[in-house]
């Protein structure tokens, strides 16, 4: 039975979770600047090493108000394209190991733009942990409705 | 065998080095038919790559390099007179040498790139010299004398050295004229006999030689050599990475002394600067090992424009202008492609026949130029020719042919914007097609190129006497000196070359004072116009005093930036921002501050065209132009409609967008009129009420409106039609009598009134100008 590692991390009480390859480093962070006129979802910038990361706002591209940016949060940074970019998240949960059995298709009555972020639902012990598909969970250009 | 591939590498970059050289001395050759300097020059470069490829076992390459140079040779002796029949052989020649290069480097052979038919031009005109031997003058008939035992050389006593990649110091000598043939041998000979010497110092101790030849000689035979002590090739990308960690050194110093200096230790502010200073250097060392001079690109262009232009019988001169300004390579490289493109096109359309030309009362030799300068922070560079100049009428004419644009709008369009539709996709006004273009591919890409490294590209032309190409060319080098400001609780960076002076506005002595609700500051009695950056960035507007002014020029054009503080000038690290911020299109980049903070770079030409002052800036330049065409005054544009019977003018700057509603979708709120309109409810007010114009309500579904915003807020003004866009360029005009104008004026033979913009808005919305959310403003209609 094939079996893949996902990144968990909590967002507004639901469990979402990356393939772990895709995500290049956890940290949290307090310094973001914030950048005007920028898509809803940019939360701001901030300084990875010398690398300026936009940090997206996955509440925001999953259709809820903007989290505010204070005190330390945690950033789930991602590969991405060519270059890292950074989701912001609520909590770090651990790195599970999922049969692909435990997966099925996102429930029909997922709805909204977090159905259009989520490829798929893995049935957890006592908990449903909805896998995120990383590209669109990142595209800062999409309507949010 | 790893070695030799070592080996073939240099080899092949070394002699592409050479051959560009070459195709610069032939086309300068031309001009220059006697120039021995050149001749030998070429000759030497030539025979290098003779040579090498001999000793590399590139055979064909060898007969053809050995072709080319037994032509040259005739030439140098004044066998041969220089003319454009041996220099197109010549340059054939080295094409046949190019193409055998590039194919070796693609698969290590040389291919079979045919030097058969190159060689029998070579002969040809070798023959052809012979039968017919220039104006027999005296010295060229001894001359051609002399090289006659040289075509026996090999025949000579001496034995082939074992290291044949190098031509025998004898034979340069004998070749130069430095040496006779015989002294040579002798001296070869006395080498077989165990004479020890080289064989320049036998000749130089018997005095058979003069030092300076040997020396020459010595040169010719190992270019390689002298170039190797003074130079080294180092990979592009090497450099790269260098100047990225340079830039981030740069950083690492900014905090480490501003971290010092806090604590106060003198030793260790001692060192800290120390460290500043050679940081510093180090920065400058690697930016300088970056740069190359524009003369990198442009030395492909004489040969480029030579064979253009003899291929289509024209006669053009070329001018360099400024080919020592520097640019980063990266930009070179991008810049490259597209100049040529513009030398091309300004050859094959640009410059008339000579006979067109002659015809025009110019001499046949058309010019073009190439020009290369800094300019704010930019290089400039341009292409001039001294043509026909563009065709605006047609110009007009083909892109209402493409449905670029409407026929109507091409009276109001300015002549610079008409110019500008040749770089749109698909565009070409040439009368035929040749294969150099007019196959309407070329200026569209031009421009994405040039605007993808973040520069711009204009024309402009006078009928008759030429066009001029001009390319804009950001000197994005990865650090920048910058100005650091706050703006709300927001520090932005401001490229320092944009910065002219700040100003404190103290709200006493100095102040902002408002036009028709545009801010602006009177610097040394000169209105300048001013961009508040709060409201820029759309966050809340601050207040006009304790605020300063950087007076900053961007695109030709002067504009006043308000901040709230100006903190220090840093040299910062430009970052580029991902594509998801382009679109907002106000930022250069970004940056790491010293307190390890990102900072956004502004874009002050973005800024200032955001605030529509290019728009301000092009109708000064058309004033300027028409001023000194036709001495006529010309004034803003316009935006006229019909209000009633009246016809009222809108400065077409301060308008948003021009709109129609159905008129049934018009709501009441309280006393006033609303329509929802992109998510917000937008206050009408109608013109003709406010202007006290009451004539016929006009007949149809819709309304015409003309919106204005400012920040989150807008308005629309309720017109009856929308009558055309015109220019103010009349001097008729009187003061406001009436309220809610600011005058009158004759716009195309007709009385027209000018609208107070400010007024209208304040009577659509009391509020607009105040800070008031939008829901409150719902509350209190």
């Amino acid at each position: 039975m094939a079996s893949r590692q996902f990144a968990t991390f909590e967002v507004a009480g639901q469990l979402f979770g990356v393939e772990v390859h895709t995500v290049q480093e956890v940290l949290s962070y307090s310094e973001y600047t914030p950048v005007p006129l920028a898509p809803p979802a940019i939360g701001g910038l901030f300084n990875l090493r010398g690398q300026v990361i936009a940090a997206v706002d996955l509440r925001v591209q999953l259709g809820m108000a903007r989290k505010a940016l204070e005190g330390q949060v945690m950033n789930v940074i991602l590969r991405g394209d060519g270059e890292p970019v950074s989701l912001v998240v609520d909590r770090i949960g651990e790195v599970v190991d999922l049969d692909d059995d435990t997966f099925e298709p996102p429930p029909d009555t997922l709805s909204g733009p977090t159905r259009e972020l989520v490829v798929g639902t893995f049935k957890l012990d006592g908990r449903l942990m909805l896998a995120l598909d990383v590209n669109q969970a990142v595209d800062t250009q999409r309507a949010t409705t | 065998m790893e070695d030799l591939g070592e080996i073939v590498g240099e080899f092949l970059m070394e002699s592409h080095e050479n051959l560009d050289q070459i195709d610069r001395d032939l086309v300068e050759l031309e001009q220059d038919p006697n120039s021995r300097d050149l001749i030998s020059r070429i000759f030497r470069a030539i025979h290098t790559i003779k040579g090498t490829s001999g000793f590399l076992a590139f055979g064909r390459l060898e007969k053809l390099a050995h072709a080319g140079e037994s032509l040259l040779s005739k030439l140098r002796d004044g066998v041969m007179p220089v003319t454009p029949t041996t220099i197109t052989t010549l340059l054939a020649t080295i094409d046949g040498v190019r193409s055998i290069l590039a194919s070796i480097e693609e698969t290590q052979a040389e291919g079979d790139v045919d030097i058969e038919t190159i060689i029998a031009q070579v002969n040809a005109q070798m023959n052809a010299g012979e039968e017919a031997p220039p104006a027999a003058e005296a010295p060229a008939a001894e001359a051609a004398e002399a090289p006659q035992p040289l075509e026996e050389m090999p025949a000579r006593p001496a034995p082939e050295p074992v290291e044949n990649q190098r031509k025998p110091i004898g034979e340069i000598l004998v070749e130069t004229g430095a040496a006779q043939a015989q002294d040579v041998g002798s001296a070869l000979a006395q080498q077989i006999e165990g004479d020890e010497r080289k064989l320049g110092t036998i000749l130089l101790d018997e005095g058979k030689a003069q030092p300076a030849a040997v020396n020459e000689a010595l040169q010719a035979q190992a270019p390689k050599r002298s170039i190797a002590d003074s130079a080294i090739r180092v990979d592009v990308d090497l450099l790269d990475t260098l100047l990225n960690m340079v830039g981030e050194l740069v950083l690492a110093r900014n905090q480490l002394v501003r971290g010092v200096m806090e604590t106060g230790d003198a030793t260790l502010v001692r060192s800290a600067q120390r460290l500043g200073m050679i940081t510093s250097e180090l920065q400058e060392g690697i930016m300088k090992t970056r740069m190359q001079p524009i003369e990198h690109i442009w030395s492909k262009l004489p040969r480029v424009v030579r064979d253009l232009s003899n291929g289509l019988g024209k006669q053009v001169q070329l001018v360099m202008q400024g080919k020592e300004t520097e640019l980063d390579r990266s930009l070179l490289e991008a810049v490259k492609d597209p100049l040529t493109h513009l030398v091309r096109n300004a050859v094959d359309h640009g410059i008339e026949d000579p006979d067109q030309r002659v015809a025009a009362g110019k001499g046949p030799e058309g010019t073009l130029t190439l020009r290369a300068y800094h300019e704010g922070g930019h290089v400039a560079v341009e292409v001039a020719d001294d043509g026909a100049g563009l065709n605006v009428e047609r110009i007009a004419q083909k892109a209402v042919e493409n449905g670029l644009l409407r026929p109507d709008q091409i009276p109001n369009m300015d002549r610079r914007d008409i110019m500008a539709m040749v770089f749109q996709p698909g565009f070409s006004t040439a009368a035929k097609v040749t294969n150099v273009s007019g196959r309407g591919v070329g200026m569209d890409v031009v421009k994405t190129n040039i605007e993808s490294i973040g520069g711009a590209v204009s024309v402009d032309s006078t009928p008759g006497e030429g066009t001029v190409w001009r390319l804009t060319i950001p000197l994005t080098l990865a650090i920048i000196q910058a100005l650091t400001v706050d703006c709300g609780e927001q520090r932005y960076v401001v490229p320092q070359v944009a910065v002219l002076e700040l100003v404190f506005i103290d709200g006493q002595s100095t102040k902002i004072e408002y036009a028709s609700g545009a801010p602006v500051y009177r610097l040394r009695g000169k209105l300048l116009p001013l961009v508040r950056l709060d409201r820029a960035l759309g966050l809340d507007v601050g207040a006009d005093e304790g605020v300063y002014i950087m007076v900053l020029q961007a695109d030709g054009r002067r504009f006043g930036l308000v901040v709230d503080r100006v903190l220090n000038t840093e040299e910062v690290v430009v970052k580029a921002l991902n594509s998801r911020f382009k679109d907002i299109g106000l930022y250069a980049g970004a940056t790491i501050l010293g307190d390890g903070k990102v900072g956004l770079i502004l874009d002050v030409s973005s800024l200032a065209r955001r605030s529509h002052l290019t728009a301000d800036a092009e109708r000064q330049n058309m004033e300027a132009s028409s001023r000194a065409g036709k001495g006529a005054g010309s004034g803003e544009r316009l935006l006229v409609t019909a209000v009633g019977e009246r016809r009222v003018a809108i400065p077409l700057d301060t308008v948003t967008r021009l709109e129609e509603f159905p008129r049934n979708r018009i709501e009441h709120a309280g006393s006033r009129e609303v329509v929802q309109y992109r998510g917000q409810i937008l206050p009408l007010v109608r013109l003709s009420h406010l202007l006290g114009a009451y004539g016929e309500e006009p007949e149809g579904d819709n309304v015409s409106v003309v919106v204005y915003s400012e920040g989150a807020r807008s308005v629309a003004l309720v017109v009856d039609r929308i009558v055309d866009i015109a220019e103010n360029s009349t001097t008729a005009r009187r003061d406001a009598e009436e309220d809610g104008l600011v005058g009158t004026a004759v716009i195309q033979q007709r009385v027209t009134e000018l609208l107070d913009v400010r007024r209208a808005i304040l009577a659509a919305d009391p509020n607009f100008y105040t800070d008031l959310e939008n829901d409150e403003l719902l509350v209190e209609a």
